[in-house]
């Protein structure tokens, strides 16, 4: 028996237990062993996201048995600059949150909750953006499920993570689960990075929200939107009836529905409400409780899965579940493919071995020679450097001296470093070189 | 834990033989993408790049001396800034010139729909360029920033043209001073 679980209880994990120590069709002796058991206590995972789908991700991950949680919330209101705090609208579905917290960190809130209620648990909260933290913050984890509604933020952590693999680091491939809601329909995701497909590879399965583009807002408002938009960001702006907005107060509301109202009457746009306008102001997406609750549920058995090897997961196979209750209830699971170009984790760069000494004339001229390049005209840079680029004329120019240069002495390349080397006649075509010193 | 290194370890030695370890110093997607794009640029007589620093792709200013039209004989310059997300973010494109344009505003803003909302990872900086050629020889009037320079072009084309010699020439319409642009006197 693990020791963490003797110390809050037995009957909680009881029977999780005995399913962990039954040998099935899928796993071996050494998955069912005590020693595999107490591996659950020290995995690290880490959660992005303390919203709906966040709290119901939490809450499940602590009544799986995971120990050791670490929760990011970066806040999803576009106009803060801020981290997200509570606000009254999220209690109805952000059943970790009371009135009284309103105003207060979501992820502190929801972590101490959940240490309360679920014994033995740590779970750290962070109060920023994904971006504040580097690779070595996103090492120390075993796994990371995503429950956002930023596809900026799905696709920052998706290609950090694959990044980050490192053939000479086991621990470096982080598996990532993602879940997703909008209204009835959700997704649960895993990607194993560079494995499997990730979430760049999916890009084409959103449909982005069209951005307002300002000079519409200032000009030729066409939708309801764009009046309360406009009252939103231009007329309370010049006016500032208040001295700051208050999303919360009906008052602040009701002059930007007014606002919206009289603008859309002189363009002839119906449809403007004051629910419309707390809707566009607050950002809110149609969020339902349970079909957060169905989704984080799914993604939370896959990590306890993957964590375990109670059950095959999802992910080498079947990588992407959608879930639609829009009409009835359908569900599909389904393989997705890698795409040879994603920009993340497409296009792997080929070993390429060249002398040090060599000037960075003799590599480009060994380009033309070489059977499998045959580049008449190549352009090539490293990691923040260029080194040669033969058009547009300026940077030709800038960087035509470093033609005589060394590859190692003069520019300061060396073993490990990545060339990107691009030709105007393979437009298509981006030839990526990790060096090598013969 | 799932044992995932072991299939990566056979991933890896089924796509490479001599098995490419490490990715220390590895080109981001968007200079990547940039460097593609700058390669792929046709700039013609009427446009120049200058790079303040040539290592730091994503970021330069376009020279713009357009031949024909209303606009011509000044020159115009424009910064470009690519950021980390490109190009799944349109590029920032801000003229420097206090100009008087019906689509520029009197920060440099640019209204071009492919700028904002008709953006798409497809396009690259030479459908920019070529949109903001096209933007000084047919200033429109449909999607103004600046209003007032939207109205004169609606209203009187020729009134439009000589505010436009005036403010080339660094003079003032109604009480806004713009910038001399011009390289002929
Ligand atoms: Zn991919």
């Amino acid at each position: 028996m693990a020791a963490a679980a003797t110390e809050s209880g037995v009957s909680r994990w009881q029977y999780l237990d005995h399913i962990r120590r039954t040998r099935g069709p899928f796993n071996q002796d050494s998955d069912v062993s005590e020693e595999a058991l107490a591996t659950l206590d020290k995995t690290k995972i880490l959660v992005i996201g303390a919203g709906g789908l966040g709290c119901e991700i939490l809450k499940n991950l602590a009544l799986s048995g995971f120990k050791d949680i670490h929760v990011i919330d970066m806040g999803t209101n576009s106009y803060a600059l801020a981290p997200d705090t509570i606000d009254i609208s999220n209690l109805n579905r952000q059943f970790l949150f009371r009135k009284d917290d309103v105003g207060k960190f979501k992820a502190e809130v929801a972590a101490k909750f959940v240490e309360k209620r679920v014994q033995g648990v740590k779970i750290t909260p962070h109060n920023c953006r994904i971006q504040e933290f580097d690779e070595d913050f996103y090492m120390q984890f075993q796994m990371v499920v995503c429950g956002l509604d930023s596809i900026e933020a799905r696709r920052w952590i998706n290609a950090t993570l694959v990044n980050m693999v490192d053939m000479e680091n086991q621990d470096s491939l982080k598996p990532l689960i993602d879940g997703g809601t909008e209204g009835f329909k959700g997704q649960t995701r895993v990607v194993f990075p560079t494995l499997t497909p990730c979430i760049e590879c999916q890009l084409d399965l959103y449909t982005p929200r069209a951005a307002v583009p300002l000079c519409t807002l200032a000009t030729i408002p066409r939708q309801p939107e764009h009046c309360i938009e406009w009252a939103h960001i231009i007329a309370w702006d010049q006016e500032k009836p208040f001295p700051s907005l208050d999303k919360d107060d009906p008052e602040h509301i009701t002059w930007l529905y007014r606002k919206a109202l009289a603008r859309a009457q002189e363009f002839g746009i119906t449809g403007v409400t004051y629910s419309l306008t707390q809707g566009v102001v607050k950002n809110i997406i149609p969020a339902i409780a349970s079909t957060n609750a169905i989704i984080a549920a799914s993604c939370c058995n896959e990590a306890l899965k993957i964590a375990t090897t109670a059950a095959p997961s999802l992910g080498f196979e079947e990588s992407y579940m959608m879930y639609s209750g829009d009409d009835s209830i359908y569900t599909n699971t389904f393989k997705y493919e890698k795409k040879e170009d994603c920009a993340v984790c497409g296009e792997v760069a080929k070993p390429l071995e060249v002398n040090p000494n060599w000037t960075l004339r003799e590599l480009l001229d060994s380009f033309s020679t070489k059977a499998d390049l045959q580049l008449k005209k190549p352009s090539i840079r490293a990691e923040g450097k260029t080194l040669y680029m033969q058009f547009p004329p300026s940077i030709e120019e800038q960087t035509r001296s470093n033609l005589d240069k060394t590859l190692k002495e003069g520019l300061g390349l060396d073993v490990n470093h990545e060339v990107a080397v691009t030709d105007p006649a393979f437009p298509a075509l981006t030839f990526r070189f990790i060096l090598r010193f013969a | 834990m799932l044992k995932i290194w072991s299939m990566k370890s056979a991933q890896q030695k089924a796509e490479n033989a001599d098995g490419a370890a490490g990715k220390k110093k590895k080109v981001t997607p968007a200079q990547l993408r940039v460097q593609k794009d700058l390669s792929e640029l046709s700039l013609g007589s009427t446009m120049k790049t200058v790079f303040p620093d040539p290592d730091d792709i994503l970021n330069f200013v376009l020279e713009i001396t357009p031949d024909e039209g209303i606009y011509h004989g000044g020159l115009f310059t424009f910064t470009f800034t690519m950021g980390p997300n490109y190009p799944h973010e349109p590029p920032k494109v801000r003229c420097q010139q206090k100009i008087y344009h019906p689509n520029i505003d009197l920060e440099g803003k640019v209204c071009l729909n492919i700028l904002r909302e008709d953006w798409k990872p497809v396009l690259n900086l030479n459908a920019v360029i070529v949109g903001l050629q096209f933007l000084f020889l047919e200033p429109n009037a449909s999607d103004p920033l600046n209003k007032e320079a939207a109205d004169d072009l609606r209203s009187s084309r020729e009134n439009f043209r000589r505010n436009v010699r005036i403010a080339m020439g660094g003079g003032s319409i109604r009480g806004v001073t713009y910038d001399r642009v011009l390289t002929t006197r």
